[in-house]
Parts: structure tokens; C-alpha cells; sequence
């Protein structure tokens, strides 16, 4: 290799798969192609835990809870788990987290590498199917322990709404519809949203919904965590509408949090939703 | 067997730097000027989709005349090698002058290995920094050569009319909206008339660095440009540029072969080196219709000082 140009690969047309690219250049690089002696890994890493998303009439809401934990030890009380995927998309990951961290630094440059090379951005399904065939190449490792469940969130430019796809171990992509959540948590958490959830709800009421989820996911899950009161940690949130996407500042978050805090001094349960009867004056606060 | 004729180093190089510089000046020119928030690259380019100035990286474009497929080629193996590093190592250690360098190796060993054509192409590397001091524009040439460049430069097309024209006006830090009339006035600017250049024949991109996303790069839409640029009187149209015309063909500089340059062979023609019944060097013997008139110069390299033969 005494060639100081380029490499011909590098020249040549056709790839705009940044993936595929790396698979063919420097497959060491990509997070799925280590072999794993046999057994059980799931112990050795930190895992990531509930992210919830939720849309409102314009847009979408993703929130992700601060803690990774290994076992019975919190590994990590300020992680981020719901990262930027591009400018109109975002995506929150739940499980082993240094992989899960790996994949999404992958995707986004799979994301970039396309619009850079193609000049035009992927669809959103096209997302929503590079970030599944991540995925899928995981599944050997997700069965010893090491998986691996993204959410993945965006706004439509053609269609002109905020969507959310989620994704099982397998690589299989499902679309779903108004709210969902991944993770330890998510069962407590889609419970929570059930309640709160409405269909016309702006901007700071869908945050508001899901900032409530996720305290409802860290009553009742040990993995997940609430908002930290005496170190200032709160969830991350983002929010993504046609104008892109941006992350809620924290003071932001912080007066989100401070509400619903004050609300469970006095009804530890949070809001309250009334029994029967569809209500148009229920609070997400 | 016959026997190859004597192609002095120097000769063989500066043919294949004319037919390189042949093809580069036949395209339209690229400004870039550095202002006050960042970098302005400007082209005129009747075409919205096949772009002469494109995003590589965060704080880093590329800019490109010549032929198509060539700086097409380029760019994408530039944009895999930032993304590559970016990914393998941290967005941070993604360089202009990284890229600069490669680009730079590419085409100097295509431009002297005896066996590719050259590209003919001339490119801009510029990076953008969180202060004008230290944005950086390197150009690099069809033979690999890289210069830093002050300021603003120009490459392809007529290149020193519209270098000149930006020298005599332009000033350090100025705004967004005075170079980006400036660069507009230069790429209309010719020895003999001023045009103006409809805006959906303009392709202007920035280096933003004011931009609070961490990549830099945007384009310039056409609303926003016409904005810019205020109210310009009605836009003459260019003359078709030979670009424009010919998609893929063979570059030709519309003039006829000359016989005795035997690398001149734009037209297709390659004129016969040597007699194919005796051997000898042609010196006017069994002419094709369209080979050299008898009684000129052999079309040997190099012309006649030397001995006619070959000199072995």
C-alpha cells in the first residue's frame, strides 16, 4: 500500500449507505461484528431504561429517564439516551447502553452520509428501515444479553405529522399510534399515558404528559429513574416539529418537573382521570 | 516492432497539464469569499440538481470546476473519507487540511502516472473556524498542487477577469449581503460587458458559522438570494457554455487537431506516428483524407530541433 491516493473504493459510485461502506472498508468498526464467547453478557454493561414519545397536532415528543443501571447498581444518573437522529428526526434507545450509544452514533452518520451524498434527505419510512436493519444485524448479540431496543421518532415532511415507529430485537419495525414507550419501565409508562394522553394537546402539555409518564414508570420501576431534585438532573426531552428538532433547555424541563412535582405533594398518584365519560377537562397537569 | 519515439519529461508534462487546463477553462468560474461570519462560494450553474458546491463535512465544503464526473468522484470519496474519520475517531478530528492532503495525493499521482488521463478538474477545500483568522480555503489544482488562499479566489472559466474584478473591490470582514452582491457582480463581469445573472441560474452556498447547528454548511435559497442581492435590473441570459452542451463528450476546444502536437487529438483523429508500410517516421507519405498535408512537419514530439529519427 504504497499508493498515497485514495482508495479506489473510496472513488467509486453507487454506495451512499455509510454502513455498507464501513461493512466493506472497516467492518471492526461497526458495533455488531464482534464475536462473543459463549454465555450470558447481559450482566457486564450498563442498561438503559424507559423512553417515552408521544405526538401533538404538529409534531412529536420523546423523553428519556436519566439512570443506566447494572443490576442492582446505578451505573450512571445522568446518562442520555434520547439522541438527535437527524434534523427532523430523533431516536431513544433502551437496553445495553455502550451499544445502544455505538448504534445511534452509526445511524446518525448513516442519516448525514445519505443526504450528503444523495443531496436530498431520506423518507421517513427509509429511516425508520436503515435504523431496523441496525438492528437486526445485533440479534446475535441481543440473545446473549446485549440488546438492543431503539425508539424512533420524527416529523413527516410530507405528510405533514409527527410519527413513531418502535422495533423489537429482530429488527422488526412497527408504526405506532399517538404515544409509546420502550424499556424497563414502559408498561407503567403507556399506562400513565393512557390516562393523560389526549389528541389536542399543544407543545408543552405533551411534554408535560410524558415528563408524568416517566415519573409514573420511576414509582413503580427500581431501573428507572425521576427527576433528581437536589442535583438539578431532569429528563431529557425533545421536541421536533416542521421548523426541526431541538432539546427542552433545562430550566425548561426544570419547571415542567416542579409542577408535577408540586401536584403528587398532594395527590401522590398524579392527575387524577375521571371514571367514565369521555372528558374534555381533564389536565395533563 | 516498433520503436516508441523520445517524449521529453517536461514536454509530456506540460501536455498533459494544457489538456488538463484545456478542459478546466471551458467550464464556468467559482468564487469563494470570506466574510465577516464565515465563507461565500458563488457559481453561475443553470442547473438546480448536479451542484458545484457541496457540504463534506461539518465545517467543511468543497467547491469544484471542470468535468462532472470527475469532481463528482472526488466529492463523494471526500465525503466518505470525513464521515469515516468522524465516525472512527470524533467529529473534532475531521480536517480540512486532512482532506485537502488526500485530494491533493489523488490527483497528483493520477496527473503523473503515465497511464490515466488526468483530471481536469480544480477544486476548492474551504474550512470554516470560530474566528475569520483562521478559516482556511486551500485550492488544489488538476496536478495535485495545494495553495492557502487569502481572502477569496476564483478558479475555472475566466478566472483572472473575475479575480481581478473581486481584488480591486474587496474588503476584510465584510457582511454577508455586500460579498455576496460582489461575488454575483464578479461571475457577470467580463472584459468586454456586465451582465446580470438571473438568480435561478446562480448557485450560492455558506460556511455559516454563526449557525448554531454544529453542521455549518447551507445553501442559499433563491428567495433569500434575490433578498440579498436587491433589485438588479432585468438578467441577460449567459451564451451557452460549452459545459452545457456537451453531456459526457470527448473535451474539444472546437478548433482543429494540430499534426504536429501528436497529444492534440480532441477531435477523435489520432494522427499516424509513422508510415504503417515502411516503418518510417510519416513525413508526408500515404495521407489519409483527413491526416497531415504532405510537405509539413512530421507529427513527431518533440517538433523539429532534434533529428528526425528517433533519438535513442
Amino acid at each position: 500500500m504504497n499508493d498515497p491516493r485514495l482508495p479506489a473504493s473510496y472513488l467509486q459510485p453507487g454506495v451512499s449507505s455509510f454502513s455498507d461502506f464501513l461493512a466493506a472498508q472497516a467492518p471492526e468498526l461497526l458495533p455488531n461484528r464482534r464475536a462473543l464467547p459463549q454465555g450470558q453478557a447481559g450482566d457486564l454493561a450498563p442498561h438503559g431504561t424507559t423512553i417515552v414519545a408521544a405526538t401533538f397536532p404538529g409534531g412529536v415528543v420523546m423523553a428519556g429517564d436519566r439512570r443506566a443501571t447494572m443490576g442492582n447498581i446505578i451505573a450512571q444518573r445522568d446518562i442520555e439516551k434520547v439522541f438527535p437522529a437527524d434534523e427532523y428526526s430523533v431516536v431513544g434507545i433502551a437496553g445495553a447502553a455502550g451499544l445502544a450509544v455505538e448504534m445511534v452514533r452509526l445511524f446518525q452518520t448513516e442519516l448525514e452520509h445519505y443526504e450528503k451524498i444523495e443531496g436530498t434527505t431520506l423518507s421517513m419510512d427509509g429511516k425508520a428501515n436503515r435504523l431496523a436493519a441496525l438492528i437486526r444485524a445485533n440479534l446475535g448479540m441481543a440473545m446473549q444479553g446485549l440488546a438492543v431496543v431503539p425508539l424512533f421518532a420524527g416529523y413527516d415532511l410530507r405528510q405533514g405529522h409527527g410519527r413513531i415507529f418502535s422495533y423489537d430485537v429482530t429488527g422488526g419495525r412497527y408504526e405506532e399510534q399517538a404515544f409509546f414507550s420502550v424499556g424497563s419501565g414502559s408498561l407503567f409508562a403507556k399506562g400513565s399515558l393512557k390516562k393523560l394522553y389526549r389528541e389536542d394537546l399543544d407543545e408543552t402539555e405533551c411534554a408535560t404528559a410524558v415528563v408524568q409518564a416517566l415519573y409514573d414508570a420511576a414509582d413503580d420501576d427500581s431501573a428507572t429513574g425521576g427527576p433528581d431534585m437536589t442535583r438539578r438532573i431532569f429528563p431529557v426531552v425533545r421536541v421536533i416539529t416542521a421548523d426541526g428538532g431541538r432539546r427542552l433547555h433545562d430550566e425548561e424541563v426544570a419547571e415542567i418537573a416542579d409542577r408535577i412535582l408540586g401536584g403528587r405533594m398532594i395527590r401522590p398518584d398524579g392527575p387524577l382521570a375521571p371514571l367514565t365519560g369521555p372528558s374534555t377537562t381533564g389536565d395533563a397537569r | 516492432m516498433s520503436m516508441p519515439f523520445y517524449v521529453s519529461p517536461e514536454q509530456l508534462m506540460k501536455d498533459r497539464a494544457d489538456f488538463a487546463r484545456k478542459g478546466i477553462a471551458r467550464g464556468r468560474s467559482v468564487v469563494t469569499v470570506q466574510y465577516a461570519e464565515g465563507i461565500l462560494f458563488a457559481s453561475e450553474n443553470p442547473s438546480q440538481a448536479l451542484h458545484k458546491v457541496s457540504e463534506i463535512y461539518d465545517r467543511i465544503a468543497f467547491a469544484a470546476v471542470g468535468r462532472y464526473n470527475e469532481f463528482e468522484n472526488l466529492r463523494i470519496a471526500g465525503v466518505r473519507l470525513a464521515d469515516m474519520r468522524g465516525y472512527a475517531y470524533d467529529r473534532r478530528d475531521v480536517t480540512g487540511r486532512g482532506l485537502a492532503n488526500a485530494y491533493a495525493q489523488t490527483l497528483g499521482t493520477i496527473f503523473s502516472s503515465g497511464g490515466e488521463k488526468p483530471y481536469e478538474v480544480e477544486l476548492f477545500v474551504a474550512e470554516v473556524s470560530d474566528s475569520a483568522a483562521d478559516d482556511q480555503i486551500y485550492r488544489l489544482t488538476y496536478d495535485g498542487q495545494v495553495a492557502d488562499e487569502q481572502g477569496f479566489a476564483v478558479m475555472g472559466g475566466a478566472s483572472d477577469v473575475v479575480a481581478s474584478y473581486i481584488e480591486e473591490r474587496y474588503s476584510e470582514g465584510a457582511s454577508l449581503e455586500s460579498v455576496v452582491r460582489l461575488a454575483v457582480a464578479a461571475l457577470g463581469h467580463s472584459s468586454d460587458a456586465d451582465r446580470v445573472i438571473d438568480v435561478d441560474h446562480l448557485e450560492v452556498a455558506i460556511l455559516d458559522r454563526t449557525r448554531s447547528q454544529p453542521r455549518k454548511f447551507s445553501r442559499v435559497s433563491p428567495a433569500r438570494l434575490s433578498a440579498l442581492l436587491g433589485e438588479r435590473g432585468p438578467s441577460t441570459p449567459d451564451e451557452l457554455a460549452p459545459e452545457d452542451t456537451q453531456a459526457g463528450g470527448a473535451p474539444s476546444d472546437g478548433t482543429p487537431d494540430d499534426p504536429a502536437d501528436p497529444t492534440d487529438q480532441a477531435s477523435g483523429h489520432v494522427a499516424p506516428l509513422e508510415d504503417p508500410v515502411t516503418g518510417e517516421p510519416n513525413g508526408g507519405g500515404p495521407a489519409t483524407d483527413s491526416g497531415p498535408p504532405s510537405g509539413q512537419e512530421p507529427p513527431v514530439a518533440p517538433p523539429p530541433s532534434g533529428p528526425t529519427g528517433p533519438a535513442l
